[in-house]
C-alpha cells in the first residue's frame, strides 16, 4: 500500500506526456478536452458513452482508443465513457472493414442501442475498406451495414486526431 | 549428427525412399516425398524433431504443374533448421492420403484451414466444421486461396448452424459470449459449458475479423505486400514486416548490413516491450487492480511516443522494407532512447514490487488458469505461453543472429499458470531493456545508413520468421518472375495458443476467463487472417 501512495505522489499528475515534456502537446490535449466538455455538457447533459465494435481491425485502432483513456489523455475526465452494453450507449465506435461474419453483430448492437444514437468510423479501414478493398470477405466500410455520422482518419488515428475529431463534430 | 544423415534416418525408419529429393536452402531443408509417404514421414519428424507442425499450407500450382503442392514445416531445434515436407496433391489425392490431426494435434487447424480455403479435403479428420469462413454467410463449394476464384454470385446459404461441442448432464448449462465483448477489443465467439461455478469445456469460434489477407497479398509487389503485412495484427507490425522482409531477402539473395539488423532487433524489442506492458497492467485490471493498470499504460504510452520519436511511428509501422530498414538512428535518436528507458524501467521496478506483494492480486493470479506443460507440448504451444509452461522455445535462440552478440538469455517459468505468464512478461521486459541498450552500443560503430537498398527480384519461395512478442511469426512467401507475391502464407502464433487458453480455463471459475484470457492475450486479426 505504501508503495502505491510512494508512487502516486511522486508521479504528480500526469496528464501530459510522461518523458518528454511535451507542453505544447499536453496543453493542446487540455485544450481539446475542456472544449469537448463544454461541448458534451450542452449537447449530452454530461453524461456521453460510447459502445466500441471491431469489425475485423488490425487492433492499431483499438489500442488507440484504450489509449485515450490512459491518464495522459484521460477523456473520462472530459466526460467521455466507453461502456460494456450497446444498451447504455449514446455512439457506436466501429473500426475495421467489415468483415462477413461481422456485419450481423455489427446490425444488431446498432439495433440494441436506444436512439438518438450516431455512429463513430475509427480508421482508414472503416471508411471505404482501405487497404481491404478488394477482398472477397469484407464489405467495404462500416456505411455499407449502418449510417455513418463521423470518419476518423489515420491508421490508426492518434488518440489526440480522436478526440478533435469528436470535438469536431460536436461542434457542428 | 548432421541433418543430412539425420534425413537419411527418417528416410530409413519410415520406409521411405521417395523421399529423395532435397532442397536446402540456408536454413530450410526441403523433403519432397510421393503423396503415399507424405503422412509417414511428416509423423516421423514430428517424434524425432518434438516439433509440433509449426506450419502447413496448401498453394494451387495447376496452372504450372496440374496440381496443389502440399507443405508441412517443423523446427528442429538442434540442427537449426527448418525441415519442409513437401509433396504434389491433386484435389481428390487427399482422400487417399489420408489425416494427419489424428496423431498430431497441432495439424488439426491447419487441415480444416487448407479444406475450407482450397478444397482439399483430409479423410479421417476429426473436424469438418469451417474455421474462417463462417457457413453462415459463406457459400459451400467456393474456394478463395485457388487461383481460379471468382468471388459467388449469390451468399446465399444453406441455412445450417455452426454446431458447438455440447457438454450435457444435469445442471450443466452454457454461457455464450461474444462476438461483441464488453471491452475494447477484437471479436470472437466464446461457448462456456459450466457445472456450477468451474468451467467444464471452452469452446472458442473465431474467424470474425478474417478479412481475406493471405489473397490480397497475391499479385502485390513486394513493397506493397510489406506495408500490408503491417496491418495483419497491429500489435505486431514490426514483426510482421520483419518475417515478411526477411523471406524477400532470402529469396533474392539480399544480404542485410549488420547496423540494419542491430536497428530491427532495437525496434523488435520495443515492441515486445510495449505489449508486455499493456499486458501486465491488463492482467490487473481484470482482477481490479486498477492503480497497477493505470501505472502500465503510463509505461506503454511512454515507449509508443519513444517509437514516434525515433522511428516515426507509434506502432514501428512504415519501418521495414526488403534490404534492411527505412530509418536509421542518429546520434540524437541513441541518446533518446537511452535516457528515455530510464524512467521507465524504473517505474517497471515499482510496478512489479506493487504487484507482487499485493495478497489480495497474487491469490488472484497464482495457480489460476493453469496451461500444463504435458498439455502444452501436445497442442504446440508456441512463444510466450509456451515458455511460461517449461517449453524452452524461442526462436531468438535458436536462430539468433544479432542476439548472438548480445548474449541473448531466455527466459522461462515453469508452472503454466496466469503468475508465470506474468512473470514471463516482467522477466522479458527487463531482457528486453538490457538488449536495446547492448543493441545501441553495437550501434556506436558504423555510420548512419539510409536509402533505398538496390536490388533485383527473383523467382522463388522462402521462410521468413520473427520471435514476436507473442511467439513465432512465420510468413511464407513465394515470388513470380516479375517480383511480385505468388501466394504467402502467414502463421500468427495465436492460431497455435488459443487452443491453450482452452484447456488453461478448465476448471476455472468463469469470473477467472477474463484475466485467463489476457494471460495469453491472443491476437484476433492475426489468428483470422
Amino acid at each position: 500500500m505504501m508503495n502505491i501512495f510512494k508512487n502516486r505522489l511522486r508521479k504528480k499528475i500526469v496528464t501530459r506526456p510522461v518523458i518528454f515534456r511535451d507542453h505544447a502537446m499536453a496543453g493542446e490535449v487540455e485544450a481539446v478536452g475542456l472544449e469537448l466538455r463544454k461541448e458534451l455538457h450542452k449537447k449530452f447533459g454530461r453524461s456521453f458513452h460510447i459502445r466500441e465494435v471491431d469489425t475485423g481491425s488490425c487492433g492499431a485502432c483499438e489500442s488507440e482508443i484504450i489509449s485515450t483513456t490512459n491518464p495522459i489523455y484521460d477523456i473520462q475526465r472530459f466526460g467521455v465513457d466507453f461502456v460494456a452494453s450497446p444498451r447504455h450507449a449514446d455512439a457506436l465506435l466501429v473500426t475495421g472493414p467489415v468483415s462477413r461474419n461481422m456485419a450481423v453483430a455489427l446490425k444488431k448492437t446498432y439495433d440494441a442501442m436506444p436512439s438518438p444514437k450516431f455512429v463513430i468510423v475509427c480508421g482508414d479501414c472503416g471508411r471505404d475498406g482501405g487497404l481491404f478493398k478488394s477482398s472477397y470477405y469484407t464489405l467495404g466500410g462500416v456505411k455499407e451495414v449502418v449510417p455513418v455520422d463521423i470518419y476518423i482518419h489515420g491508421c490508426p488515428p492518434k488518440p489526440l486526431d480522436i478526440m478533435r475529431s469528436l470535438l469536431a463534430y460536436l461542434k457542428r | 549428427m548432421g541433418y543430412m544423415s539425420f534425413i537419411d534416418e527418417i528416410k530409413k525408419e519410415c520406409g521411405a525412399p521417395g523421399a529423395e529429393a532435397m532442397d536446402v536452402r540456408e536454413d530450410e531443408v526441403y523433403i519432397e516425398t510421393s503423396n503415399a509417404d507424405f503422412r509417414k514421414v511428416c509423423l516421423t519428424l514430428h517424434k524425432r524433431l518434438n516439433s509440433p507442425v509449426m506450419m502447413y499450407f496448401a498453394s494451387d500450382d495447376r496452372k504450372d504443374k496440374g496440381v496443389f503442392t502440399l507443405y508441412c514445416v517443423f523446427l528442429g531445434g538442434l540442427f537449426k533448421k527448418w525441415f519442409i515436407v513437401r509433396s504434389a496433391i491433386g484435389r481428390d489425392d487427399a482422400e487417399g492420403m489420408g489425416s494427419l490431426a489424428k496423431e498430431i494435434y497441432s495439424a488439426s487447424l491447419f487441415e480444416r484451414e487448407i479444406a475450407e480455403m482450397f478444397g482439399i479435403k483430409f479423410a479421417g479428420h476429426p473436424d469438418k466444421r469451417g474455421l474462417k469462413l463462417h457457413n453462415e454467410v459463406w457459400p459451400e463449394g467456393s474456394y478463395p486461396l485457388c487461383k481460379d476464384f471468382v468471388p459467388p454470385q449469390t451468399y446465399m446459404t444453406d441455412g445450417s448452424e455452426y454446431k458447438f461441442n455440447r457438454v450435457e448432464g444435469e445442471g450443466v448449462f452454457e454461457v455464450p459470449v461474444g462476438p461483441v465483448h464488453a471491452g475494447i477489443i477484437g471479436p470472437g465467439h466464446f461457448r462456456f459449458s459450466a457445472a456450477g461455478e468451474p468451467i467444464i469445456n471452452l469452446e472458442t469460434r473465431l474467424g470474425f475479423t478474417h478479412r481475406g489477407v493471405e489473397k490480397l497479398l497475391e499479385g502485390k509487389d513486394v513493397s506493397r505486400a510489406v506495408h500490408l503485412s503491417e496491418h495483419i495484427a497491429g500489435d505486431s507490425a514490426f514483426a510482421y514486416s520483419l518475417a515478411f522482409s526477411r523471406a524477400v531477402e532470402k529469396i533474392c539473395g539480399i544480404k542485410v548490413p549488420e547496423r540494419q539488423e542491430v536497428l530491427r532487433g532495437i525496434y523488435l524489442e520495443l515492441e515486445r516491450m510495449y505489449n508486455h506492458a499493456a499486458d501486465i497492467g491488463g492482467i490487473a485490471l481484470d482482477v481490479g487492480f486498477s492503480f497497477a493498470a493505470a501505472l502500465a499504460s503510463i509505461m506503454k504510452e511512454s515507449i509508443l511516443a519513444l517509437n514516434e520519436r525515433t522511428g516515426g511511428s507509434r506502432y514501428l509501422k512504415n519501418i521495414n522494407q526488403a534490404g534492411g530498414v527505412k530509418t536509421d538512428l542518429d546520434k540524437d535518436g541513441v541518446s533518446l532512447m537511452t535516457e528515455s528507458l530510464g524512467p521507465i524501467m524504473k517505474d517497471l521496478g515499482e510496478l512489479k514490487t506493487i504487484m507482487l506483494s499485493n495478497i489480495s492480486f497474487m491469490d488472484r493470479v497464482d495457480t489460476t488458469g493453469v496451461l500444463r506443460k504435458k498439455t502444452a507440448i501436445d497442442l504446440g504451444i508456441v512463444g510466450l505461453a509456451a515458455r511460461s509452461s517449461g517449453i524452452p522455445l524461442d526462436l531468438r535462440k535458436t536462430f539468433p543472429g544479432i542476439y548472438e552478440s548480445a548474449g541473448f538469455n531466455m527466459k522461462t517459468q515453469e508452472e503454466g499458470d496466469v503468475l508465470a505468464r506474468l512473470n514471463t512478461r516482467f522477466a522479458e521486459f527487463e531482457e528486453s531493456a538490457r538488449l536495446i541498450k547492448k543493441f545501441l552500443k553495437m550501434l556506436d560503430v558504423g555510420e548512419p545508413s539510409s536509402g533505398r537498398p538496390v536490388y533485383g527480384y527473383k523467382e522463388g519461395f522462402a521462410l521468413g520468421y520473427a520471435e514476436a512478442w507473442r511467439g513465432a511469426v512465420l510468413v511464407w512467401v513465394s515470388l513470380d518472375a516479375s517480383g511480385r507475391v505468388d501466394r504467402c502464407k502467414i502463421v500468427d502464433p495465436s492460431f497455435h495458443n488459443w487452443h491453450g487458453l482452452t484447456y488453461a480455463v478448465l476448471g476455472n471459475i468463469i469470473p477467472d476467463f477474463p484475466v485467463c484470457n489476457k494471460s495469453f492475450d491472443l491476437s484476433y486479426p492475426g489468428n483470422d487472417l
